[in-house]
């Protein structure tokens, strides 16, 4: 409880140094750096404030909030519906994983459960979120440490998955496809042998990457050793998704947990990596994209017929009740605790991101770094502003 | 050595001829550089067009670029030390300018013929650090100060094993005059074997490998841009500068860039010069005055060609760390470039 307060008190007289010498003569000795609210490296408005000694991060410390938009408030004035119009915006590259654990929350209230077919199409397209976000992790890995030419790589193949959701789901970016009981639609006819063609093209730029950038010895140095989180630390700060699998973590919300989806239907390894630097992490990305297309390949195969939709009543009320659903999004883990109270809307929603607890280690990880590690090390946490801030 | 021209040019002419020989020596291969692999061969690399749409497949998005900046206000920052803030873009472009005088571009066609220009080339090159260096300092920016510094610190560190890889070729030749160096690259003979002349990569190809690397510290390019590094410190010394003195930036980077890699070319690929036994040339004031013409254009291709290669790696690789950057010019690049000063005169007195 004392260093809490010691921290609070640190952080507060950063702020206020680091607001105070912005005008003020540069400062030999003990120089604050203010990286963003913007910034290049932050993907957003992440500011990060950070004393330097030459170039060594004595003290680092995240500043999340300039881009809050009050998500969990707003999810108390609407309808269930229309909650997911909104709650896809969180994690705006990965958004319809974002859908998937607020509606299998209100479906655990609502005590039904989507067709098989709609769960396998409902996974499908989860993993194809995961490819499209992570995919791009991949590029802005290059662009982050001065490549510029993995990040148009990464987007020219992102563009097939955005037009695989975009031909299921209409949305490229914000689908907002998920129902409460199942799907909006069926999905179009090509569109399975379209997605077989695409998996096997993402996994030749799975390969690309790999030999690019992976296999580059300047990305080596600058990432193996680079950031280091142990086991135990990771668990304490609660990160989650490929972060804590990097730390040699096995765990993995698709496997661990059984849920109305069609995971447990298809054989999937959940790769993990013992070094848990930044190497690591990026690494176990890249296997987590192979792995995926691997996974949407399998489902493919699997696919049953039948309706997508399940018997729901025309105007949804959610009876009284508290559900708690997460699932391992593109990011890490996601929940959603739901309160309703048989109204049309939620009472109350708390969002669990995976971003906000990632990036919640860097005044531990960020001590005793070079400012160059910095932005690779928050490059390989791997965070997303909207999912950080909701 | 005589220069013969047609008609009597007096010397303000000359002078007037020099000046603008020197902006097109300078601007002419910046733009080219700029528009083919900044703009097109970056693209192609990285799938995308690249600018269409200004003239015929873009050619001139340079000029509209230029057009942009020149409209652009040229912002001081209010606690910027604005004098020297003003004058640090100019010392970078001037040290380009002032790099370009002593390459020999023809038998006849150089600026100055001067005794000891590898010397002063070196010397010339590294004033641009002071440019870059008081830009970081003066914009009061935290980000250009770690730039300045940061850019400092690596054009120290690799104006070493760049001078130590010139040596050997300075050996070989027995001269610092660039034009001798031309001379004994393409009167030269492999083995009594004289069809292609001598150039010095041959021999010093470790040479070469490590100037070449310099040159690439030097221009602060990928994979040592972390005097610029965008990801990090926004744009490094270049943060605040805007409108035209962030096109003197502009065109200092890309024009140092050619005007290396023409003394690259000089020193290690044989300069203006074809091999002299194709003519029956012995010494250069038998060689033919087309060559004055002919000269350029062979020079311009090979720059081409080292600039075509210092942009493929700008463009592939990602940045060293500042401190693995150090460690890689005075644990690596110095101690070969010694070794290698060493084997050449060794081999030099016993051959």
């Amino acid at each position: 409880m004392t260093m809490l307060s010691e921290r609070q008190q640190l952080s507060y007289i950063a702020s206020q140094a680091a607001d105070a010498r912005l005008n003020v003569e540069l400062e030999t000795e003990g120089m604050t750096l203010n990286i963003g609210p913007q910034h290049p490296a932050t993907h957003g408005t992440l500011r990060i404030i950070a004393r330097l000694d030459g170039e060594q991060v004595v003290w680092a410390e995240p500043s999340a909030g300039y881009m809050h938009r009050g998500y969990e408030k707003l999810t108390e004035v609407r309808t269930f519906p229309q909650v997911t119009t909104l709650i896809n915006r969180i994690d705006w590259l990965g958004s319809f994983a974002n859908e998937v654990p607020f509606i299998l929350a209100a479906e655990k209230l609502m005590e039904i459960e989507a067709p098989p077919r709609a769960q396998h199409i409902r996974t499908i397209l989860f993993e194809l979120s995961r490819i499209a976000n992570v995919g791009l992790f991949l590029g802005d890995l290059g662009v982050q440490m001065g490549a510029i030419t993995p990040v148009f790589l990464a987007f020219r193949d992102r563009e097939y998955v955005l037009n695989l959701i975009e031909g299921a789901t209409g949305g490229r970016f914000h689908p907002n496809f998920d129902r409460i009981g199942g799907l909006k639609d069926d999905l179009p006819q090509g569109w399975i042998d379209e997605t077989r063609q695409v998996m096997k093209k993402l996994r030749g730029f799975c390969d690309e990457i790999e030999d690019l950038l992976f296999g580059n010895e300047i990305f080596q140095s600058r990432t193996r050793g680079i950031g280091v989180i142990p086991a135990d630390v990771a668990r304490q700060y609660g990160l989650s998704g490929a972060n804590l699998r990097a730390s040699g973590v096995d765990w993995d919300l698709r496997r661990d947990q059984s849920l109305p989806m069609a995971w447990d239907k298809v054989d999937f390894k959940v790769w993990t990596h013992p070094d848990g630097d930044s190497w690591a992490r990026c690494w176990v990305r890249l296997q987590e994209v192979r792995e995926s297309t691997k996974i949407v390949d399998q489902l493919l195969d699997t696919m049953p017929a039948g309706p997508v939709m399940a018997k729901v009543p025309r105007i949804i009320k959610v009876p009284e009740g508290e559900a708690w659903v997460s699932t391992e999004n593109p990011l890490g883990e996601m929940g959603y605790y739901v309160v309703s109270k048989g109204d049309l809307g939620p009472f109350r929603v708390k969002i669990r991101s995976a971003s906000f607890n990632n990036i919640s280690i860097t005044p531990w990880l960020l001590k005793g770094v070079y400012v160059p590690d910095i932005i690779t090390i928050l490059a390989s946490l791997y965070f997303i502003l909207g999912d950080i801030d909701r | 050595m005589i220069v013969q021209l047609a008609v009597e040019v007096p010397y303000w002419g000359q002078s007037l001829l020099r000046v603008l020989g020197g902006l097109v020596a300078v601007l002419l291969p910046a733009g080219t550089i700029v528009y083919l692999f900044l703009f097109k061969m970056m693209s192609f690399m990285q799938s995308r067009l690249g600018p269409m749409e200004a003239g015929p497949f873009g050619s001139m998005q340079l000029f509209a670029e230029v057009g942009k900046w020149l409209q652009k206000e040229d912002i001081v920052p209010e606690n910027a030390d604005a004098r020297i803030y003003k004058i640090a873009p100019i010392i970078v472009l001037v040290s380009t300018f002032l790099l370009v005088v002593v390459i020999p571009f023809g038998p006849d066609a150089w600026f100055t013929n001067f005794s000891a220009g590898v010397f002063y080339a070196l010397a010339i090159g590294s004033v641009s650090v002071i440019g870059i260096l008081v830009a970081g300092w003066s914009s009061a920016n935290k980000y250009s100060l770690l730039g300045g510094l940061r850019a400092a610190g690596q054009l120290i560190a690799y104006e070493l094993p760049m001078v130590l890889a010139v040596v050997g070729v300075v050996i070989q030749a027995g001269s610092m005059n660039l034009q001798d160096i031309v001379m004994a690259q393409n009167t030269g003979e492999i083995f009594g074997w004289s069809g292609i002349g001598f150039p010095f990569v041959l021999t010093q190809f470790v040479g070469f490998l490590i100037f070449m690397i310099a040159v690439q510290a030097e221009l602060t390019q990928a994979p040592f841009d972390m005097p610029i590094a965008e990801s990090e410190l926004v744009s490094g010394y270049m943060t605040e500068y805007s409108g035209f003195r962030f096109l003197m930036f502009f065109i200092g980077e890309f024009a140092t860039a050619g005007v290396f890699a023409l003394i690259a070319s000089v020193l290690f690929l044989g300069g203006w010069g074809i091999p002299f036994s194709w003519f029956g040339w012995e010494t250069i004031d038998q060689v033919d005055n087309w060559m004055n013409i002919v000269g350029p254009l062979i020079m311009f291709t090979k720059m081409m060609v080292l600039t075509g290669i210092i942009m493929w790696v700008r463009f592939s690789y990602p940045r060293f760390r500042e401190d693995q950057l150090q460690r890689f010019a005075w644990k690596v690049l110095i101690p070969l470039s010694l070794a290698n000063i060493a084997v050449t005169a060794i081999v030099k007195v016993v051959v």
